[in-house]
């Protein structure tokens, strides 16, 4: 799928956000759009995935492990027919499909319950030792928060992907440097990050998450690494899209009222206009 | 510790007579056909450790299924895996001390089909990773066993950092989970072969110490389902793990003074056999429970529930009394903390006087005098 498509596609996936978030009330602002450019090419360019038949053998795998920013995981699901767009207009509600944090009994295509964070590395590791030890092409892809790297178990995880070469595994750090008190750097600082990955035995690879070119190149270059795992540690702008809740920590878990999902909204169709006219 | 670095423990409750026989690559230590009093031959008593059953039940399980796999956290010898990862290489992973990760590779294995066995020491696993069972595995209902080893006092000198006294209670509480104690080695073999055969997350607790057998192969065993290992009128003594034995003395003793007990072998502590309790109570109108565990949150308190949602019986228990213990040997521990078959004894009296008290069946009395006591301890 060429880098327009994608990019109008996430424009999409970002509006779609917006609405639910203002409805629900509840939930995820920053992280979800921030994401948006990496699940949209994740799901429409790069994983195999059946929609009509989401426990598919020959599926790769897809785990979050910072569990919050679902509100993006169940838009590109739904974009992709896992389960009606109409559901997304009632997340977090009583009685509905859509839980304010993933579970993986009920909800089409969501291979991890997740919200505690550090829990979905640990379980994509698990997945894909066992498909290296029975010889199976599915890959394995968990996307993770840079604030969730503060837990121990992730480290625990990534030392076991890198001790047993889980090649088929590729995890996704969104560095936008947020987390509920603050910046990441005063919080706790991570770096240097890329420095940690490899010395956990990790291919790694820095980009920028929005950049749909970019983020395709990686997936197909830790795809062809053998020997180790890959890490793409994107980094990305909390809130994209919306200039009021880019960069901005208070986004971390509100939502944005009635006015300002409207403002937002007439933003992201702005911005929509530019990428018609855009080069690319 | 390196297990081969500790001290070798002295076997609680092995008869000094006893020698060392190697059988089916597992250690087992058969009792001379010590002589009984009338001059019958004692049938031979094989002692041996819950552990070793959870060792030969995941083999037998793994011949059975190719999808059973095994994770351990650096125990692999001191949980009896050492033959699964002999045998099967491909199927053992070696998680490294990291409990946490365990349960998370062990639910990431079986979304791709596996039956995940893992295995640690009850104190770390549950004890250090209740919120990844609870979500990675409970909510998510992962087709995952956790084999809790080295459980309760009788792990001894390693003293209380060491001893899970807890693991029952903090697990109790999740929905789905599956709570399996077994009273010896027998019944743990069984134990992992239906966990094995039973999609869904289940904690298996075991420990280190050799005791004599108690169940045979004989023995039925059906998960959630009370074994009856001797019938009686005056109470009834639900016990699971290690006390299923001291139960079974117990109420020896409590024969010599005509005082019969029905002895419930309680070895799913979830979900517990309600009816057994209730017909229990019905019968008996006494309950004693017995569990190497704090006497809260565990047996004790489950079918504590049990009782007061259906029926009014006397209940006592026999287990730790919320307090931690310490360094010793496993036959001393269980002597200072009350976890012997005279304890149970006393408190099977205790039970008895108390249905008495009441009168037949008069619960209300006995509910009122309970009352009346605890405002006068108030007030004073």
């Amino acid at each position: 799928m060429n880098n327009k498509e994608l990019a109008l596609l996430s424009n999409t996936a970002r509006q779609e956000i917006i609405k639910m978030l203002v409805r629900s009330k509840s939930g995820h602002t920053a992280g979800s759009l921030g994401m948006a450019d990496i699940f949209i090419t994740l799901y429409y360019d790069h994983a195999k995935t059946d929609a009509k038949n989401p426990g598919w053998e020959g599926r790769d795998y897809v785990y979050l492990s910072n569990g919050h920013i679902c509100p993006v995981w169940y838009t590109t699901l739904a974009m992709r027919g896992f389960f009606s767009i109409d559901e997304l207009s009632r997340l977090r509600q009583i009685n509905s499909l859509l839980q304010g944090h993933p579970h993986n009994e009920t909800i089409p295509g969501i291979e991890n319950s997740g919200g505690p964070l550090g829990q979905g590395i640990s379980q994509a590791a698990g997945c894909a030792l066992a498909l290296q030890r029975d010889k199976k092409p599915n890959r394995v892809y968990c996307m993770l928060g840079d604030g969730e790297l503060d837990e121990g178990q992730v480290w625990e995880a990534f030392m076991f992907a890198g001790k047993y070469k889980l090649d088929n595994l590729t995890a996704i750090v969104d560095r936008n440097n947020i987390q509920i008190d603050g910046y990441t750097t005063d919080v706790m600082d991570l770096e240097p990050l890329a420095d940690k990955f490899r010395a956990f035995n990790w291919n790694v690879i820095a980009l920028s998450g929005h950049d749909h070119g970019a983020i395709k190149k990686a997936l197909a270059k830790a795809a062809s690494t053998r020997g180790k795992p890959t890490v793409i540690i994107a980094k990305t702008t909390p809130g994209k899209g919306v200039k009021a809740f880019e960069d901005k920590y208070e986004w971390h878990g509100k939502t944005p009222s009635e006015e300002e999902g409207k403002r937002a909204l007439e933003e992201l169709q702005a911005e929509r206009a530019n990428i018609e006219k855009r080069w690319f | 510790m390196p297990e081969n670095k500790r001290q070798q423990p002295t076997d609680a409750n092995i008869p000094a007579d006893t020698k060392n026989t190697v059988k089916n690559g597992v250690k087992e230590i058969a009792a001379n056909n010590a002589k009984r009093d009338n001059g019958t031959e004692k049938p031979k008593e094989i002692v041996k450790a819950i552990r070793d059953g959870f060792g030969e039940g995941i083999m037998l399980a793994a011949k059975d299924d190719p999808n059973v796999v095994a994770l351990c956290a650096d125990l692999t010898d001191s949980d009896r895996l050492e033959e699964f990862k002999k045998t099967y290489p491909d199927r053992f992973v070696e998680v490294g001390i990291a409990e946490q990760n365990l349960i998370g590779v062990s639910c990431g294995m079986a979304h791709t089909g596996k039956v995940a066995f893992n295995a640690s020491f009850a104190v770390f696993n549950p004890g250090r990773s209740w919120d990844q069972v609870r979500v990675s595995m409970c909510y998510s209902n992962a087709n995952v066993k956790i084999y809790g080893g080295h459980a309760g006092i009788t792990v001894g000198q390693d003293g209380a950092t060491h001893q899970a006294l807890e693991d029952v209670a903090i697990l109790r509480c999740l929905p789905r989970i599956t709570i399996i104690v077994p009273a010896d080695a027998i019944e743990m073999r069984k134990a992992t072969l239906a966990a094995a055969k039973t999609p869904g997350p289940f904690y298996l607790r075991g420990g280190r110490e050799k005791f004599p057998q108690v169940t045979t192969e004989e023995t039925p065993f059906e998960i959630g389902k009370a074994v009856k290992l001797r019938d009686g009128d005056d109470v009834t003594i639900i016990a699971c793990g290690i006390m299923v034995r001291e139960a079974m003395l117990a109420a020896e003793e409590l024969a010599k003074a005509k005082i019969t007990a029905r002895v419930l072998d309680m070895h799913t502590i979830k979900p517990i056999d309600e009816r057994a309790i209730i017909d229990a109570a019905h019968d008996t109108g006494a309950i004693v429970t017995a569990e190497e565990h704090q006497i809260t949150g565990g047996l004790g308190g489950a079918v504590a529930e049990v009782l007061c949602g259906h029926i009014i019986a006397p209940l006592e228990r026999v287990g730790v009394k919320d307090t931690f213990c310490e360094s010793g040997n496993a036959p001393d521990l269980m002597d200072k903390y009350g976890l012997r078959a005279k304890d149970i004894v006393a408190a099977a009296k205790r039970a008895i006087d108390r249905k008495k008290g009441a009168g037949k069946r008069d619960t209300l009395k006995v509910s009122g005098s309970v009352i009346k006591r605890i405002t006068k301890t108030k007030k004073r």
